[in-house]
């Protein structure tokens, strides 16, 4: 089976790498590239702990081929923050003690920056629908909640 | 797996009418990826269509109607604010399909493709009375929605054939529709129960309508009965009852993981009368 | 930092930024499956797809022929001979004559890449002969089931029962006849609950290297690596102290990586692919059908209930099954928390532990005590209902107390019951009006809580910062737990200590992060080795001083002189201090260890408000409470957070969580879209109320938080349905189909 020449930008960076058609742009990501930020939970597109953006749009990583990445901008977990200045989501999950585990947070933190970027002031019901592809165990989503509204707070008040 | 990215609609034709085993067309993939790694379906070739110009694009049709691209994906109907206004049904349908993430990538034509019967999409498209561009080998042809699905996970489509859009009729003035279906949470199931309903009204009486239901039988359904029900009233209680009525008559569904038999031919009721209230109270603002 | 309680502490009850926060929202903390090695090979496991069935032969030829296959393992490469829990856990990780449930592992393949060995496990032929299978308990202990097993029953198992029950339990206290007869109303009813999945997020995962001499080294997401150590030694037929595991982060375990599943494949595969390292990661679907969910449970309950509220009689016959061998059911767990929040003088608990062909049970989060509640916290609400009684006042009124002889034998010492059902009946949320279609239901929750086997060192670096090396790893915030407590111990601030999660080599043997034990124990553990250390650093400011070490103290971070004779000295701060000791006698560390015993009982409250839809059955949680006794709440937030997950569990359990299992004896269910967990628009914020009565038995009061809130869910939410509904549901889950039908009942 041949793989296939595969050129991206990833968190900004240009990156090639090797694909197996089969491969998912996570396991690419995961294997190649050796950014293992982004978590496989399920492999179905189920929990969201894989979540990355597309050029821009957000989606599971376990349900895009590697292929499928040729020509694109890739973002990940491990891009979010610039340099040794955390996003304010970043921030705001550790102050608000967001986060038990951990293993949800990275694909938590990408799909409600991706939420911010549509919806700087989003409802309470609006971030839990969008979040709804984002399964975590550990904290029944209160804390995850506060932290987002919190993080667009300060995000609308830097604008 | 051979994957391939075709440039042009023909040429992704000719690779599948030149492949022996399996063949996939790639989408969104929010279906084919999850039977690849779930070792389902291996195809033995993998076409994606995302490299083809036009399949990508959301335009208004000369008859005032809307052609959507196959690849175009949830997320961008959503975003498509004019398709919203004349169909919210049909896009709230696709925005049923999966989490926020799968909206990136789920497109309609993959969700039809899919074969499901209860697949979110289609009974919105179905109650539009929506038609899909097919073309395969003996070129190209226009099918009504209803007719693709043949049962759970298959098609009838032909070999070869991929859907390069669907179609979308003109709204008209003073239409509506809805889609409504039941799960067991708030989102991430799949449609225990569908209902997609689109009417026109003249002043504040149903003179045309389309009722379609997913999950309660093998196939999506067109329900020309429970259209009936509701033509020529005000959707008064009566006329509700009768459309709850023949909707649970015209539902055969099964007991499974999902829910009872019972249970689906109770609530399909249910939805329908919700349904037909929110899309008749749409074509009322439309009038406005 | 504002502290939520004012208890004279300085920094416990603060809510400081978590010292792995860091690396947790960057993507940077390392879990199982993010390690790799050179040379490393990936692995897959083949599984049974039939429910029970006689394993005939297994033909690798094809496989190995793949290229790039380095080899298969089957239950032929393990050593013969373990018996009982051993024996068990081999036979779980790979089958042997029999294939015992729908996943069971029956070879495992390592190859050079992931999708070279998933390929090469379809190539795996394994020739079955389908056995006739039972799944459901009940079912599995009536005349004529299929026998998954002759003569696995044990001893106390009464005559005549049939051979898959395997155990059986009775304890109680006080007069049956007597109690019964003193009630005004007596009823009896019976409930199910199905097998639910702990669902952590982060599927298991290890690499594993091992040469020809045995010696190994394992990189594994788990709760505790000293029982993977121990479990795996003994599966392969090791010595422990050639293995060495360390503990990744860990993606959530909620008990269900408390135990080895395909961990020893790793191994011996690495082992017989030439040592070349090993990683083995579970799909989402091996973790659904080959882990270790709940036990699914059938009970009958008997309460005797006064018209003034008091309970004057309780009894239970409990039925569980926890998959395919014995002792994994968690049924006298389940028998001691049927009552345990109430003080009465009549209790009688029988148990019977039944086999099934399902997945051998793990724990899960306060395990035995949901189903446990569920049962009788829904009867008690029934009786109380019937004769118009105010469910909580009748909790208060029966309400287990400091001296009160519990209802599983123990007297209870100081416990937070009472005071937790006061602060329950005080909160807001009982004044929130309801609606049409609206209920509100309460119900308590009892959890133990555990000690256990601890190992923990602790050293003062040469600036006077301080490392604790624990052994239990951080599922939940633990590390900045005890790094408050440490700081609070030696009077330094927060960050300067670091808690590190240290591996098997670097401890005494530590029991895994269970039974809420690891702010509890490790916590203890490390103030116990901070008093050593302390002393120590006292005595070098002695010596230095040339005084005796009793006249010097320690407070605020610094050796001070004290006492009438001890002399004016400027005190000597733990930095100074660290910066002299190679000259004043060497390193200082202090370590202790201990199988503590001293953990304290924990007991819940939560009140839910429902809306049930009553043209389809939907119930909607509208708002909810949790008032829990945390003895000290060393760090509020994560507390909290406990609370709030574990109601969100148990709200999973109530209303959608299942084990379906289809006539083949399949899972159904095997992925995260059809098992419902609660995603984020099922739940309102869920409102906390700490509530702190110290235990006596930990330096600074922490009782352990982490179960107790998965339990009083499950019957309050049934309850609530009822008021919302009129009608009782009496077997989980709560679903749609289930509440829609009962609705739709006549009467």
């Amino acid at each position: 089976m041949s793989r296939i020449h595969v050129t991206a930008t990833v968190n900004g960076d240009a990156v090639e790498f090797l694909a197996d058609p089969r491969d998912s742009l996570l396991d690419c990501l995961r294997d190649q590239l050796n950014l293992t930020g982004s978590k496989e939970g399920c492999g179905t597109g189920d929990c969201g702990a894989c979540s990355v953006t597309v050029d821009g749009t957000l989606v599971c990583s376990c349900l895009v081929l590697g292929v499928e990445a040729q020509g694109k901008t890739i973002e990940t977990v491990e891009g979010l923050a610039k340099g040794a200045e955390l996003h304010p989501l970043q921030r705001k999950f550790i102050e608000h003690a967001a986060l038990q585990c951990g293993f949800c947070t990275p694909g938590i933190l990408v799909a409600a920056k991706a939420l911010l970027a549509e919806n700087p002031d989003p409802t309470e019901t609006e971030i839990r629908f969008w979040l709804a592809g984002n399964l975590c165990r550990c904290t029944g989503y209160d804390k995850i909640i506060r932290a987002v509204q919190d993080a667009a707070a300060e995000m609308r008040g830097a604008a | 797996m051979r994957y391939h990215a075709p440039s042009s609609v023909a040429e992704a034709v000719k690779l599948a009418a030149g492949t022996t085993g399996i063949t996939r067309f790639l989408s969104g993939g929010t279906d084919v990826l999850v039977q690849l790694r779930a070792g389902m379906v291996t195809p033995d070739d993998l076409i994606d269509l995302k490299k083809i110009p036009g399949l990508h694009d959301i335009t208004k049709t000369a008859d005032g109607g809307w052609r959507i691209g196959a690849t175009v994906s949830g997320a961008e109907m959503r975003r498509h604010a004019a398709l919203c206004a004349d169909w919210p049904g049909v896009v709230e349908g696709m925005n049923l399909v999966g989490s926020t993430q799968v909206q990136g990538r789920a497109t309609l034509a993959g969700n039809l493709c899919n074969g499901s019967p209860a697949a979110d999409s289609v009974p919105g498209m179905v109650a539009a009375g929506a038609r899909v561009v097919v073309t395969g080998p003996n070129g190209t042809r226009d099918v009504a929605v209803e007719d693709i699905p043949a049962g759970p996970g298959r098609t009838k489509l032909q070999p070869g054939e991929m859907i390069e859009a669907v179609l979308l009729p003109p709204r008209g003035t003073q239409g509506g529709d809805a889609y409504l279906r039941f799960i067991p949470r708030t989102e991430m199931d799949i449609a225990v129960v569908g209902v997609g309903i689109s009417l026109t009204l003249d002043g504040d009486k149903v003179v045309s309508a389309r009722v379609s239901l997913g999950a309660v039988a093998p196939t999506v359904l067109l329900v020309d009965a429970a259209a009936k029900a509701i033509i020529g009233t005000t959707l008064d209680e009566a006329a509700l009852a009768a459309l709850a009525t023949a909707v649970r008559a015209a539902a055969t569904p099964i007991s499974d993981k999902r829910g009872t038999a019972e249970f689906r031919k109770e609530v399909v009721g249910v939805l329908a009368g919700r349904a037909a209230r929110i899309a008749y109270d749409r074509a009322k603002g439309a009038a406005k | 930092m504002a502290k939520d309680q004012t208890q004279g502490y300085r920094l416990i009850g603060t809510r400081p930024d978590r010292p792995d926060g860091l690396d947790k929202v960057t993507g940077r903390a390392r879990y199982g499956a993010d390690i790799s090695a050179p040379g490393m090979l990936h692995a897959a496991v083949v599984r049974s797809p039939h429910a029970h069935a006689k394993i005939l032969k297994i033909d690798a030829t094809k496989a190995l022929a793949l290229p790039g296959v380095k080899a298969v393992i089957t239950r032929a490469d393990l050593p013969t001979g373990l018996t009982g829990e051993d024996w068990n856990l081999q036979e779980n990780t790979l089958a042997g004559e029999k294939a015992l449930y729908d996943g069971h592992a029956v070879a495992a393949v390592a190859a050079t890449t992931k999708l070279i060995a998933q390929d090469a496990a379809k190539l795996v032929e394994v020739t079955y002969e389908v056995l006739p299978h039972v799944t459901d308990v009940d079912a599995a202990m009536a005349p004529g089931a299929p026998v998954i097993r002759e003569g696995a029953a044990d001893h106390s198992v009464p005559e005549g029962m049939h051979p898959n029950v395997v155990r059986y339990m009775d304890f109680g206290h006080g007069d049956m006849d007597a109690g019964f007869a003193a009630a005004d109303l007596v009823r009896e009813q019976s409930y199910k609950t199905e097998a639910t999945h702990q669902g952590y997020i982060e599927p298991h995962a290890c690499m594993a290297q091992m040469g020809a001499d045995d010696r190994g080294e394992m990189w594994v997401c788990t709760q505790g690596h000293w029982y993977i150590r121990r479990m795996t030694s003994a599966v392969l037929g090791i010595d422990a102290a050639k293995l060495r595991v360390t503990p990744s982060e860990i993606g959530g375990g909620f008990g269900g990586k408390t135990t080895i599943f395909m961990e020893p494949l790793a191994l011996a595969l690495s082992q017989k692919a030439g040592g070349r390292p090993v990683k083995l990661v579970m799909s989402r679907s091996e973790v659904l059908r080959a882990t270790g969910p709940t036990a699914s449970a059938s009970m009958d309950v008997k309460l005797g209930l006064k018209k003034d509220g008091t309970i004057t009689a309780a009894q239970v016959k409990f039925r569980m099954q926890g998959g395919p061998y014995i002792g994994s059911s968690p049924v006298g767990e389940a028998l001691s928390c049927a009552f345990a929040c109430y003080d009465v003088p009549n209790v009688m608990h029988e148990g019977y532990e039944v086999l099934a062909n399902r997945p051998k049970a793990a724990a899960y989060r306060a395990p035995g005590s949901p189903m446990a509640a569920f049962a009788t916290e829904s009867l008690l609400d029934e009786m109380c209902r019937e004769l118009g009684l105010d469910p909580l006042k009748v909790r208060l009124k029966n309400a287990a107390k400091e001296g009160t002889k519990s209802s599983y034998g123990p007297t209870y010492n100081r416990i937070g019951l009472v005071e937790s059902l006061e602060a329950t009946m005080a909160h807001k949320n009982l004044l929130a009006p309801l609606g049409p279609n609206q209920g509100r239901g309460v119900a308590s929750g009892f959890w133990f809580n555990w000690g256990g086997e601890t190992s923990v060192s602790l050293c003062i670096g040469e600036d006077g910062t301080v490392t604790v090396s624990v052994g239990t790893p951080d599922i939940g915030g633990s590390r900045a737990s005890i790094a408050l407590m440490t700081a609070e111990c030696l009077g330094i601030a927060y960050d300067k200590v670091r808690v590190n999660i240290v591996e098997t080599g670097a401890l005494g043997v530590n029991e895994p992060t269970h039974g809420s034990r690891a702010t509890f124990a490790s916590g203890l553990a490390a103030v116990e080795a901070a008093k050593q250390a302390m002393a120590e650093m006292c005595r070098r400011a002695a010596a230095e001083w040339d005084i005796d070490a009793e006249a010097v103290e320690w407070r605020d971070g610094a050796a001070h002189p004290a006492g009438p004779n001890a002399g004016k000295f400027p005190p000597l701060s733990i930095g100074e201090i660290g910066a002299k000791m190679g000259g004043t006698g060497g390193p200082i560390s202090g370590h202790h260890e201990v199988t503590a015993t001293t953990h304290g009982a924990s007991f819940g409250v939560h009140v839910v408000d429902v809306e049930v839809d009553p043209e389809t059955g939907r119930t909607t949680i509208l708002r909810y409470l949790v008032v829990q006794d945390a003895g000290t709440a060393i760090h509020p937030a994560y507390v909290e957070g406990q609370y709030q997950g574990g109601a969100a569990q148990g709200i999973g359990w109530a209303l959608n969580e299942e084990y379906v299992y289809g006539a083949d004896g399949r899972l159904q269910n095997t992925v995260f879209l059809d098992y419902r967990v609660p995603v984020a628009s099922d739940l309102p914020m869920i409102d906390t109320v700490i509530v702190e009565v110290p235990n006596p038995g930990h330096p600074y009061g922490v009782r352990g938080v982490g179960e107790t809130g998965i339990t009083p869910p499950l019957p309050a939410i049934a309850n609530a349905i009822h008021a919302a509904t009129g009608k009782r549901i009496r077997s989980l889950p709560m679903s749609p189909s289930k509440v829609l039908a009962a609705i739709k009942a006549q009467g």
